[in-house]
């Protein structure tokens, strides 16, 4: 991203999308979220009736669908607080596509107003709350995948880096071609099984190459992906097993620990 | 024209995908080309405003696109070039055939074209009894190997310094070597007579100016200066798309290219031609022809968003950068534009009926559209065509694109309104037969692709939304007791 986004200062409130993998599968990393930002002195608020952004259906190519639940989402934020995403790829739908999706439709003014609040979790946390953390935990060496929304789509990059560089006892160790995507992107590691092998069997490669004993993600894709294959791999001896954690729970775990 | 590969897709990506010698050397090109690229521009700020100077001059030549191509075909003929219209591929062919038929042309030297390539010009005149010879190193390889290009500039990549080695032995003669100088030498002495005994050159075209009616060609070897310069005749072919306004528009757009594709901060040879040889000039051809191909690319022009298709000035960049086309080379693709742009545009050319798992065949990762030195946002037309494929936006049902709604089958389209109505509703959403149901109702007998190299997701014992309940209830129960301790108080 070339432009620089400008950031508020802290609010008193945020609402909190947790994401629909977030939900069914690392409902940790949302809890940690959620206590992160409680922690920095915010109100959090959870809409229930909260489900999935949309994306899914989305980058299939069923609009028409994905307008539907978007349109959905759109209602949850009537207030005019920060969104807070635990998902870079979620929130790069939220802010990016949102106005493209509703465009000439009866919700674009909406939605262009929420895409305008979007802000993905690490994002937020050091832009905005501009969060000091104390490292409670034992010595460790990190890897960080950072997804390929959050790096191209989202501009953040430097941002998972830059948290955990407030780690004391986290020594952050970079796998080769660290830009290079997982080989996840949804619906593609299920329709095309054999590239999407390829990707993440180098991407598991160069990641215990680091001899990271962890790696963490902003995003659960990526995680599910990555560690999926590493598990796969480590059962049948081929390499070492790497802890895997969102970022967010490995933040919250280790300031947290008494 | 016979676009159709002989397999399908996921064959030929198997067959990629298994054979190490391809892996090898597509990632180590790959990784070689990346590097340059980002040597060449050591300044990010400087990049991204080239990039935006450079989107700026394709969008305003496309926006001004019919004028333009007007002012160029009456500005090249003033000059005494001889322009042509080709709706499509076989027309070009036949055009160019006919020019040659009027030479008495049996041989034919050819620079490097991806429109030829497009058209399958060489087999074309090959039937027609026409010795066509590639002169670009990589092409003539290919064409040794009776092959097509994997790469769109570096067409031979996909083979190493062995493999070409042993090529050039079995179809030429020539010693076995891993001393690259000696074949290239080789191989530019097997041209050099071709040159000399051509009757028609043929070459393709980077920039076509409309203002002073001048055709460049980019190129690194002199084999483009020899093409258009030694025989008699030279034909230029090119795509509709390729022209520009303004000559100041050239500079910014070839520093741009040739960075973007080799690191090359200029290549060796850029050729600007602009008429047939005047008398009394001692060079030149004595008749010049620029045949302009269309073969689906009005039709792009015609949609506002996918008009951004054709902005593209074939660097090659998005390929270098793209992890999918990294691990399958660009034959697997079975087109003639093979990585992120063949995925955006070989669709129009062919019909999604034909393309359909081009757009994909991609993790949406947006490497391509970061590099691309037009800004063309690839991602972006990535999901677009998806959209296409399953007619999935009711917003484009009276769209151009050919094959639109070709994938679209009933129990996909079951699925997804199914999840629709289940995730418009957040009670329904909640009560609903809970995640692993969602899950494997998306890719109902998929689970076993992903777990061919993946353990299964885990699902949590309770939802966010189920422990943010609990803990609210907690925390209620927690407040409550402590107001009525103050209450007792």
């Amino acid at each position: 991203m070339s432009s620089i986004k400008l950031y508020p200062p802290k609010p008193e409130k945020v609402y909190f999308y947790g994401t629909c993998l977030v939900d069914m599968f690392y409902p940790e990393a949302g809890m940690a979220g959620i206590q992160l930002l409680e922690r920095e002195g915010i109100e959090v608020i959870f809409p229930q009736d909260q489900t999935c952004c949309g994306q899914p259906a989305y980058t299939s190519g069923y609009h028409d669908q994905a307008r539907e639940v978007a349109a959905a989402q759109l209602k949850l934020f009537p207030q005019d607080y920060p969104i807070v995403l635990p998902s870079g790829s979620c929130a790069g739908m939220m802010r990016e596509h949102y106005p493209e999706l509703f465009a000439g439709q009866p919700e674009a003014a909406l939605a262009e107003n929420v895409a305008s609040r979007i802000y993905e979790l690490t994002e937020f946390l050091l832009h905005v709350c501009h969060m000091q953390i104390e490292d409670k935990g034992e010595p460790i060496k990190v890897a960080m995948h950072t997804s390929c929304s959050a790096r191209r789509e989202m501009g953040l990059g430097e941002v998972g880096p830059a948290l955990l560089k407030k780690m004391g006892n986290v020594e952050v160790v970079e796998q080769a071609r660290i830009k290079e995507c997982c080989g996840f992107g949804g619906a593609f590691s299920v329709r095309h099984p054999e590239i999407s092998e390829a990707m993440v069997n180098d991407k598991v490669k160069a990641i215990t190459d680091t001899g990271a004993q962890q790696l963490v993600s902003g995003d659960c894709g990526c995680l599910m992906n990555i560690m999926g294959a590493n598990e796969f791999q480590a059962q049948q001896g081929l390499v070492q097993e790497v802890k895997g954690e969102h970022i967010a729970s490995f933040l919250w775990r280790r300031s947290n620990e008494s | 024209m016979s676009h159709n590969p002989v397999q399908s897709f996921h064959p030929r990506v198997h067959e990629a995908i298994h054979n190490p010698q391809i892996r090898a050397n597509f990632r180590k090109a790959m990784d070689g080309l990346m590097d340059k690229r980002l040597a060449a521009f050591p300044s990010d700020d400087d990049l991204q405003k080239m990039r935006d100077l450079a989107a700026s001059i394709r969008l305003r030549a496309l926006a001004k696109l019919p004028e333009l191509l007007e002012k160029l075909e009456a500005n090249l003929t003033a000059q005494g070039i001889q322009v042509h219209w080709a709706e499509n591929g076989d027309q070009a062919c036949k055009i160019i055939l006919e020019i040659c038929q009027r030479h008495n042309a049996k041989s034919v030297i050819k620079g490097k074209s991806m429109v030829s390539e497009e058209m399958e010009l060489n087999h074309y005149l090959a039937e027609h009894g026409i010795d066509a010879l590639e002169s670009d190193l990589g092409e003539y390889i290919v064409q040794l190997a009776d092959e097509t290009p994997s790469h769109i500039i570096m067409p031979a990549i996909h083979k190493n310094t062995d493999q070409i080695s042993d090529l050039m032995h079995e179809k030429t003669g020539t010693n076995k070597s891993r001393d690259v100088e000696y074949l290239t030498a080789e191989a530019r002495q097997q041209l050099r007579e071709r040159f000399e005994k051509a009757d028609v050159g043929v070459s393709g075209v980077n920039f076509a100016v409309a203002e002073t009616g001048t055709l460049c060609l980019v190129e690194n070897e002199g084999n483009g200066r020899l093409t258009t310069t030694v025989p008699p005749v030279h034909i230029a072919v090119t795509g509709i798309e390729k022209v520009v306004e303004n000559l100041e528009d050239v500079a910014p757009l070839l520093s741009l290219l040739t960075r973007s594709a080799t690191g090359q901060h200029i290549t060796t040879y850029f050729n600007m031609i602009s008429s047939p040889r005047k008398e009394g000039e001692l060079d030149g051809p004595d008749e010049v022809h620029l045949v302009l191909v269309d073969s689906g690319r009005s039709n792009i022009y015609q949609d506002d968003e996918l008009l951004d298709t054709l902005r593209c000035i074939r660097c090659g960049a998005c390929m270098n950068h793209c992890p999918v086309y990294t691990r399958i080379g660009g034959h697997a693709y079975g087109y003639t534009y093979p990585g992120p742009i063949g995925k955006i545009l070989m669709p129009h050319m062919v019909g999604l009926e034909d393309a359909k798992d081009l757009p994909s065949a991609s993790t949406l990762c947006g490497a391509c559209g970061e590099v691309c030195p037009v800004r063309i946002p690839i991602p972006k037309l990535l999901v677009r065509l998806r959209e296409e494929s399953v007619a999935g936006d009711k917003q484009h049902d009276n769209s151009m694109v050919r094959g639109r709604g070709s994938k679209r089958n009933t129990t996909e389209t079951l699925i997804w309104k199914g999840w629709a109505k289940m995730h418009k509703h957040g009670g329904l959403y909640r009560i609903g037969t809970g995640a692993a149901t969602v899950f494997k109702g998306l890719m109902p007998n998929k689970i076993g692709a992903w777990t061919n190299c993946r353990t299964a997701p885990k699902l949590a014992a309770s939802t966010l939304h189920e422990q943010v309940k609990a803990r609210q209830l907690a925390q209620a129960k927690v407040q409550k007791e402590q107001q009525k301790s103050e209450g007792e108080a």
